[in-house]
C-alpha cells in the first residue's frame, strides 16, 4: 500500500510503485492541473512539488511528475497546483495574471508550481534565484518576459511581508499558500517509512528514473521494481580524512549544494546548473548518470577527471573499481546484474587543485551536452604535475584521455605545449554525427574546449590568439 | 489584464483536450504511421494487432464510408495512406482500444512491408524533376531586366532558412462522441469548420450532422490551422464505426514526427543597388519545400512574396516562387505563413550589398524604406505608411547610434568576446491573401438578467482574441465587461468559420461583434424612447449602463431596458456578418490591393559571442511598433515578446535534423531546443508609436500576432555581425538556423 498526502488530502492506493505519477494524479485523482507536454521532463508542464520531512522540517522539492515513480511518493507531501488554490489567487497567481506571464495557459500550473517551491525551499530571496528556478519550464507563448516581470512582483510582496513569522506562517500570512500546509508534519508523520512496496525479483532498479522513465516508460509501469531510495543505499555526501564520498542514491542537487563539495571544488556548483533543470537535478543520481553510460553525461564527466572509485554491492560481497576501468563498450558496463553502485568516492582534491568543466550543448541551459570536458591538475613551478582530463560525448564511452594526460605530465605550461597536447587529444576521440552535432563540429568542439581550459587556468602563460 | 482565461490558467482550472473527463466508455487511439519516406505498401496485416489485449478496433483507407480526403486548397492528401506512402509518419491506421498503452502495443504488431521507392527530401531536386504542388508563382515590378544595367552594384548569392516545429506545449488531440445525428467532436483546431467539412466528407454525411466544439488551445502557432483536422477525422471516424466515443491525442515525440512545420527554403537573389546604396532591382527566386502534399503551402509562397521586399521600396522587382514536392511531412502555417522567409532572403541581400560596398547595413535599410504611396510587387500602394517613423524613432528612442559605437568599443576590448547588433524593420499585410476567408460572423445573446453571451469565429490559443472581443462587445454596448462571457467556439452556433489566423481574428470577429451590438443597442434604444415617451430613438444613448436622452440622464438603466425589451417581445438577440471591405487580388495578374492595412515597426537586436566556444546570448531587443490604439497592452505586448522569442529560436537553436532517409532525429523536446527562460533576451523593450489610429480595424486598433515574430530575423545578422567583429574577412554561408554548430565551424573555417 502506498501512502501519501496528495495536496490536502490523505492518499492510500495499492497501484504498482512504477506507475508514473502524472498519471496518477491526472487519472485516477481527476487533478488535471499538473499537464503531459513531453513525458521526458523538457517541459515543465508537469511539475509538482513533493514534500518531505528532514530534520524536523519538511522540505519541499520540485519534481517532473511525468517522470517520478508513484512509490516514490509514499509517505511525502505531494501537491499539485490545485494545492496552492486558495479563495483569491496567491501572489505568485496574481502577478502571473497581471503581468501577461500566461497565455494559451498550458504551461502555467507547472510555473506555478516552480514558483511556489522556489518561496517554499528558500529562505533568503532573489529575483535571480527565482528566475534560475524556472529553467525546468518551458513556454512557448510569453517569451519569459512576463513571467520574469511576474517573478519580480512576487519577490517584492515577499519582501514586504513581517520578517518576525517563521518562514512557513511567513509564506502562508503573505497567501503563498493555504494554510493547511502547517498541519502536513503532523500527517506525515503518522505515515509508517516504508510502507508495504511490493517486490519481488525484478528487471529494474530506479534511482532517480529520470532517464529510465523517458526510455522504457511503457515497460516499467507493467513491471515491478526496486527504489534505491528504499534499499539502504546511502544517500548523503560525506568527507573521511582523505575522501569525497558520495552515497549511491545521492542526487545531482545535493552534490550542488553540498558544503564538503563546495568547499573543495569552489566552482562546481555553479557549473553544475548547467546539468538538467532543478526538478531533474532533484530526483537524478549521481549513480544513474554513470550507470547509464552515456558517453556525454556531465557527473560522470567530471567523476572521471577526478578519477573517481566506484564501490560496487553485489548480493553476496563488494568491490571497488576505478570509474575509468568502468566502460567496456557503448552501454556496456563492467558490473554484475546484481550488482548496484554504493558508493563513488574521489581523494579529497588538494588545496592547489586547479579545475575546471566546460560544457556545450544547443541550448545552454536543459540541454545534454554536444561536447563536455572537465581537466583537473597541479602544477608546480608551471610544470604539470597531476593531470586529470575527460572528453564527453565524443567517444562510444564517456572518455578519459590517458594519452593526452600522459604527454602533458611533467610539461611546461605553454601554448606550444597545449598545441602539441591537442593533437594528441584528437587521436584519441572518435565522435560520430547525431541531433547533437556532426562529427566535425564535435572535433573542433574538444578542441576549443580544451584550449579554453587552458586559457580560462592560465591567463599568463597561454596566448589566447596564438592557440585560436 | 484580468482576464477570465488568466485566472482559471493560474489556477490550473482550463480544461483542455487532455483534461476534460472522458464519458464511460471512451476508447482511446493510436496512430499507425509509415517508418519509410516513400515506398508502396505490399502488405499490411492487422490480425495480431486485433487479437492484442483491449482493441476494439483497426481502421484504414477502407474504412472510410465517405471520400479519403483531406486536402484543404489541393484535394492531394489522404485521411489514411492507400497504396503507397509518401514520408515518414505518414498515417496508415488509426488503432482504438480500450487504454492509449493498449492501443500502442496493438501498433507494434501490425505487421506492414513496402517496396521502398527513391524519396527526394531537397527542394532544388524536386523543382529540377518538376515535382511541383503548383506551377510556378511570379510576381512582377517596374522592368528588372532593363534596370541591371542601371546599377553600380549587383551583388548575388543563395539563402537557407530551415523549417520550424511550432511545439505548441498541448499537442494535437481531439475527442468524437456519437450523438443521435451525428458525431460531435471537440477538436483543438484553429479551424473549426475545416474539421467539420473533412469530418463529413470522411463520414459521408451533410455538414449539418457534425458539430465540431473549441474551448481553448495549448497554443496553436499555425499548427492547428490545417494540420488539427487529421486527428479530428480519425476519431471521428472510430467514434462513428464502433458508436461510442473516442479520443485521439497525440503523444509529444508522435506529434512531432507527423505534423508538418514551418517550410524550409531554399533561395537564390539577385540585387542591384546605385552607388548611394539605393535599391533598383531585386530578383528572387524562391525554393519552397513543401513536403508531401500541398496542405496550405500554396498560399504560403504567396506570402513569401508578398513580403519578398519587406519593408522597402524597389522599384524593379521580379519574385519567383515554386512549391517542391518532397518526402517530409506537409509543411504548414506557421506565425508569418512564409512572409519571414522571404524576409530573411532581402536583409540577406542587403547585409550582403553592404559588406560588398562598404556601407552599414542600417544606411541602406534606411535609405529604401517604404514611403507613403509607394507601390509594393503586388500592386498595391501604401498608405499610413509608417516605415520610417518607426525606423527613426527607434533609433531616437534608443540611441541605437550609440548602441553601435558601444559595441566596437568593447570589441576594440575583447579578443575572444564580441558584440553584435543588427537592425530589422518589417512591413507585414493584415488580411487573409486569399480573399474569401476575410469574413466572419457574430452571434451575441443578451440574457433576461443582464449577463451577455458573445459567439464568433475566433479560436482562442492564448493570443487573448476572447478578453479583446469582451473588451470590444463591453465598449459597444457600454456595459461592464464582467457582463460577458465569450463562449466556445462552436459550428452550430457560426457556420462556416474562417481560420483563426493571418492575424485577422480580432479584426474580423471584433468587427463582426461591434456590428451585432449596435443591432441590440438599436433595438434597445427604441425600448428606452418609448419607455421615456419620446420619438427620437437617436437621441437616447447608454453610457456605462446608464441611459441618457440628449445627454441629459434619465432614470433608465442598461439592465431596466434588456428586461423590457423582453417583456415587449424584442429580440436580445442578434447576428452580424463583417467582410472587409476594398480589398481584391487577380491570381492572374498576381495585382490587387490584398490587405486591408500594413503592419510597420523596427527592432534592434544586440548579442554577445562568445568567439571560443561558439555559444551566445541575446543581450537586448528594443522595438518601436505600430500597434495601432491598442486594445489591451498587456495582452498586445505579450504577443510582441513571444512572438520575438519565437523568431529568435528559428533564426538560432531551432534545428530539424533529418537522416538520409528522411527520418527526423530532432523528435523530441531533448533533441529539439526550443528558447527557454535562460535563452530569451535579458531585456525586451518595446515603445508603442503614438499617434497611429487604425481605421480598419475595431476601435482602431492593429493585428498583433504575426509581425513580431519577424523582428527575431535580426538576430541573425546581429550575430552575423560578431563573428565578422572576430574574423573580418570570414565567408559566410547564409543558412539558418545559426546553431552554436554552425558558428564555430564558420568561424574557424571549417
Amino acid at each position: 500500500m502506498i501512502e501519501f498526502i496528495l495536496n490536502n488530502n490523505h492518499v492510500y492506493t495499492d497501484f504498482l510503485a512504477t506507475t508514473v505519477l502524472l498519471d496518477f494524479i491526472r487519472s485516477e485523482k481527476r487533478l488535471t492541473g499538473a499537464k503531459e507536454g513531453c513525458r521526458e521532463g523538457d517541459c515543465g508542464a508537469c511539475t509538482v512539488l513533493i514534500g518531505e520531512i528532514k530534520n524536523r522540517s519538511i522540505v519541499y522539492k520540485s519534481v517532473n511528475s511525468c517522470l517520478m515513480p508513484l512509490g516514490e511518493a509514499h509517505g511525502k507531501h505531494v501537491v499539485t497546483v490545485e494545492g496552492f488554490n486558495q479563495e483569491e489567487l496567491s501572489p505568485i497567481q496574481y502577478a502571473i495574471v497581471d503581468e501577461g506571464g500566461t497565455q494559451c495557459g498550458f504551461c502555467t500550473p507547472g510555473f506555478v508550481v516552480s514558483m511556489t517551491g522556489y518561496f517554499l525551499s528558500n529562505k533568503k530571496i532573489d529575483v535571480d534565484d527565482a528566475v534560475e528556478s524556472l529553467g525546468g519550464n518551458i513556454c512557448r507563448c510569453t517569451g519569459y518576459a512576463g513571467i520574469k516581470r511576474a517573478v519580480e512582483k512576487t519577490v517584492t510582496v515577499y519582501e514586504q511581508t513581517s520578517l518576525k513569522l517563521n518562514h512557513l506562517d511567513k509564506l502562508i500570512t503573505a497567501k503563498f499558500i493555504p494554510d493547511y500546509f502547517k498541519t502536513i508534519k503532523k500527517n506525515l508523520e503518522q505515515i509508517r517509512k516504508n510502507g508495504n512496496l511490493r517486490k519481488s525479483n525484478t528487471k529494474y532498479f530506479i534511482g532517480g528514473g529520470t532517464d529510465l522513465y523517458v526510455q522504457q516508460w511503457e515497460e516499467l509501469i507493467q513491471s515491478e521494481a526496486l527504489f534505491a531510495s528504499q534499499e539502504k543505499i546511502p544517500n548523503e555526501i560525506l568527507q573521511t580524512k582523505n575522501k569525497i564520498k558520495i552515497g549511491g542514491a545521492a542526487t545531482i542537487q545535493q552534490v550542488l549544494e553540498s558544503h564538503v563539495i563546495k568547499k573543495h571544488l569552489p566552482s562546481l556548483n555553479k557549473q553544475l546548473e548547467l546539468f538538467g533543470s532543478l526538478p531533474i537535478r532533484n530526483r537524478a543520481t549521481v549513480a544513474g548518470n554513470i550507470v547509464n553510460a552515456s558517453p556525454i553525461g556531465d557527473i560522470t564527466n567530471i567523476l572521471l577527471a577526478l578519477e573517481a572509485k566506484l564501490h560496487l554491492k553485489g548480493k553476496r560481497s563488494g568491490r571497488d573499481l576505478f570509474l575509468r576501468e568502468f566502460y567496456k563498450g557503448y552501454k556496456l558496463l563492467d558490473k554484475k546484474r546484481d550488482e548496484i553502485v554504493e558508493w563513488i568516492s574521489f581523494q579529497v582534491p588538494s588545496k592547489k587543485i586547479l579545475f575546471n568543466f566546460e560544457k556545450i550543448s544547443k541550448r545552454t541551459y536543459l540541454d545534454i551536452a554536444s561536447v563536455n570536458s572537465t581537466i583537473i591538475l597541479e602544477v608546480k613551478k608551471d610544470t604539470i604535475t597531476k593531470i586529470g582530463l575527460s572528453a564527453g560525448g565524443v567517444a562510444p564511452i564517456p572518455l578519459h584521455l590517458n594519452k593526452t594526460c600522459e604527454f602533458l605530465i611533467d610539461k611546461l605550461i605553454n601554448t606550444e605545449n597545449v598545441k602539441a597536447a591537442v593533437e594528441i587529444a584528437m587521436q584519441e576521440i572518435s565522435p560520430i554525427s547525431d541531433a547533437r552535432g556532426s562529427a566535425e563540429y564535435k572535433r573542433l568542439l574538444l578542441r576549443q574546449l580544451f584550449f579554453s581550459h587552458f586559457i580560462k587556468l592560465f591567463p599568463q602563460q597561454i596566448n589566447a590568439e596564438e592557440l585560436l | 489584464m484580468r482576464n477570465y482565461d488568466s485566472i482559471q490558467h493560474v489556477r490550473g482550472d482550463s480544461l483542455f483536450i487532455d483534461d476534460i473527463t472522458p464519458p464511460q466508455g471512451t476508447l482511446y487511439g493510436y496512430v499507425y504511421y509509415s517508418p519509410i519516406a516513400h515506398g508502396k505498401i505490399l502488405q499490411l496485416d492487422f490480425s495480431e494487432a486485433l487479437k492484442s489485449t483491449g482493441v476494439k478496433g483497426i481502421f484504414s483507407a477502407k474504412d472510410i464510408p465517405g471520400v479519403n480526403q483531406i486536402g484543404g486548397i489541393i484535394q492531394d492528401e489522404n485521411l489514411f495512406a492507400e497504396d503507397s506512402v509518401h514520408f515518414v509518419g505518414h498515417p496508415i491506421a488509426f488503432i482504438v482500444a480500450d487504454t492509449q498503452l493498449h492501443a500502442h502495443e496493438a501498433a507494434k504488431k501490425i505487421k506492414s512491408i513496402y517496396e521502398k521507392l527513391p524519396a527526394i527530401f531537397d527542394p532544388r531536386q524536386a523543382a529540377a524533376e518538376n515535382k511541383l504542388i503548383i506551377p510556378h508563382r511570379k510576381f512582377e515590378l517596374g522592368n528588372i531586366d532593363s534596370a541591371w544595367s542601371e546599377c553600380e552594384y549587383i551583388i548575388e548569392g543563395s539563402v537557407e532558412s530551415g523549417g520550424q516545429e511550432h511545439i505548441y506545449l498541448e499537442t494535437q488531440g481531439s475527442i468524437a462522441f456519437p450523438t443521435e445525428s451525428g458525431i460531435k467532436i471537440i477538436s483543438a483546431t484553429q479551424g473549426p469548420t475545416a474539421v467539420q467539412r473533412t469530418a463529413a466528407k470522411i463520414l459521408n454525411l451533410p455538414m449539418n450532422r457534425i458539430e465540431v466544439d473549441v474551448q481553448r488551445l495549448g497554443g496553436g502557432f499555425g499548427g492547428k490551422e490545417d494540420q488539427a483536422t487529421a486527428w479530428a477525422c480519425m476519431a471521428a471516424l472510430a467514434a462513428y464505426k464502433l458508436n461510442t466515443p473516442v479520443k485521439l491525442v497525440l503523444p509529444r515525440q508522435e506529434d512531432i514526427r507527423l505534423t508538418g512545420k514551418r517550410h524550409p527554403y531554399s533561395s537564390d537573389y539577385k540585387i542591384g543597388l546605385t552607388k548611394d546604396g539605393k535599391i533598383l532591382a531585386y530578383e528572387v527566386t524562391f525554393y519552397q519545400n513543401a513536403g508531401a502534399t500541398a496542405d496550405l503551402s500554396p498560399a504560403i509562397l504567396d506570402r513569401t512574396l508578398f513580403h519578398c521586399t519587406n519593408s522597402y521600396f524597389i522599384p524593379n522587382v521580379r519574385a519567383t516562387g515554386l512549391s517542391c514536392k518532397t518526402n517530409l511531412p506537409p509543411f504548414t502555417a506557421f506565425r508569418g505563413f512564409g512572409g519571414p522567409q522571404g524576409m530573411f532572403v532581402i536583409e540577406t541581400a542587403i547585409y550582403k550589398a553592404a559588406l560588398v560596398m562598404g556601407m552599414e547595413p542600417a544606411e541602406i535599410q534606411r535609405k529604401n524604406l517604404l514611403n507613403e504611396g509607394d507601390e509594393l510587387p503586388y500592386g498595391q500602394k501604401t498608405f499610413n505608411c509608417n516605415a520610417i517613423r518607426c525606423f527613426d524613432e527607434l533609433d531616437h528612442k534608443f540611441s541605437v547610434k550609440n548602441i553601435f559605437q558601444e559595441i566596437e568599443e568593447f570589441n576594440m576590448k575583447n579578443k575572444l568576446v564580441k558584440k553584435g547588433a543588427a537592425i530589422m524593420p518589417i512591413c507585414f499585410g493584415i488580411s487573409f491573401t486569399t480573399t474569401f476567408l476575410n469574413q466572419a460572423s457574430a452571434l451575441v445573446h443578451i440574457y433576461t438578467d443582464g449577463s451577455i453571451r458573445v459567439n464568433t469565429a475566433a479560436v482562442e490559443m492564448g493570443q487573448g482574441v476572447n478578453a479583446k472581443l469582451k473588451r470590444i462587445a463591453a465598449r459597444t454596448l457600454s456595459v461592464n465587461e464582467s457582463r460577458i462571457k465569450v463562449d466556445t467556439t462552436n459550428t452550430s452556433r457560426i457556420s462556416n468559420t474562417s481560420p483563426t489566423a493571418a492575424s485577422k481574428g480580432t479584426d474580423l470577429n471584433g468587427f463582426a461583434v461591434i456590428d451585432a451590438c449596435n443591432i441590440l443597442i438599436e433595438r434597445i434604444k427604441k425600448v428606452a424612447a418609448e419607455e421615456l415617451g419620446k420619438d427620437d430613438a437617436s437621441k437616447i444613448s447608454i453610457i456605462d449602463e446608464n441611459v441618457f436622452y440628449e445627454n441629459e440622464p434619465t432614470i433608465l438603466t442598461f439592465i431596466d431596458l434588456v428586461k423590457k425589451a423582453y417583456l415587449k417581445r424584442i429580440s436580445l438577440t442578434a447576428q452580424a456578418h463583417h467582410s472587409t471591405p476594398n480589398i481584391f487580388f487577380d491570381l492572374k495578374s498576381n495585382k490587387g490591393n490584398p490587405f486591408a492595412y500594413h503592419i510597420y515597426g523596427s527592432a534592434i537586436i544586440q548579442v554577445t559571442l562568445d568567439c571560443l566556444r561558439g555559444i551566445y546570448e541575446f543581450d537586448s531587443v528594443k522595438v518601436v511598433h505600430d500597434f495601432g490604439e491598442s486594445i489591451d497592452q498587456i495582452i498586445d505586448i505579450g504577443q510582441m515578446e513571444g512572438g520575438i522569442v519565437q523568431g529568435l529560436g528559428w533564426m538560432t537553436i531551432e534545428e530539424l535534423i533529418w537522416n538520409g532517409e528522411g527520418k527526423l532525429l530532432t523528435d523530441a523536446l531533448s533533441t529539439y531546443k526550443i528558447p527557454d527562460i535562460h535563452f530569451a533576451p535579458k531585456e525586451i523593450k518595446i515603445h508603442a508609436l503614438e499617434n497611429s489610429p487604425n481605421d480598419f480595424g475595431p476601435l482602431r486598433s492593429k493585428a498583433i500576432g504575426e509581425p513580431p515574430f519577424m523582428y527575431g530575423i535580426g538576430a541573425y545578422f546581429a550575430l552575423t555581425n560578431a563573428m565578422r567583429a572576430f574574423r573580418p574577412n570570414m565567408k559566410i554561408k547564409y543558412d539558418a538556423p545559426l546553431t552554436p554548430e554552425k558558428i564555430l565551424l564558420n568561424l574557424y573555417n571549417k
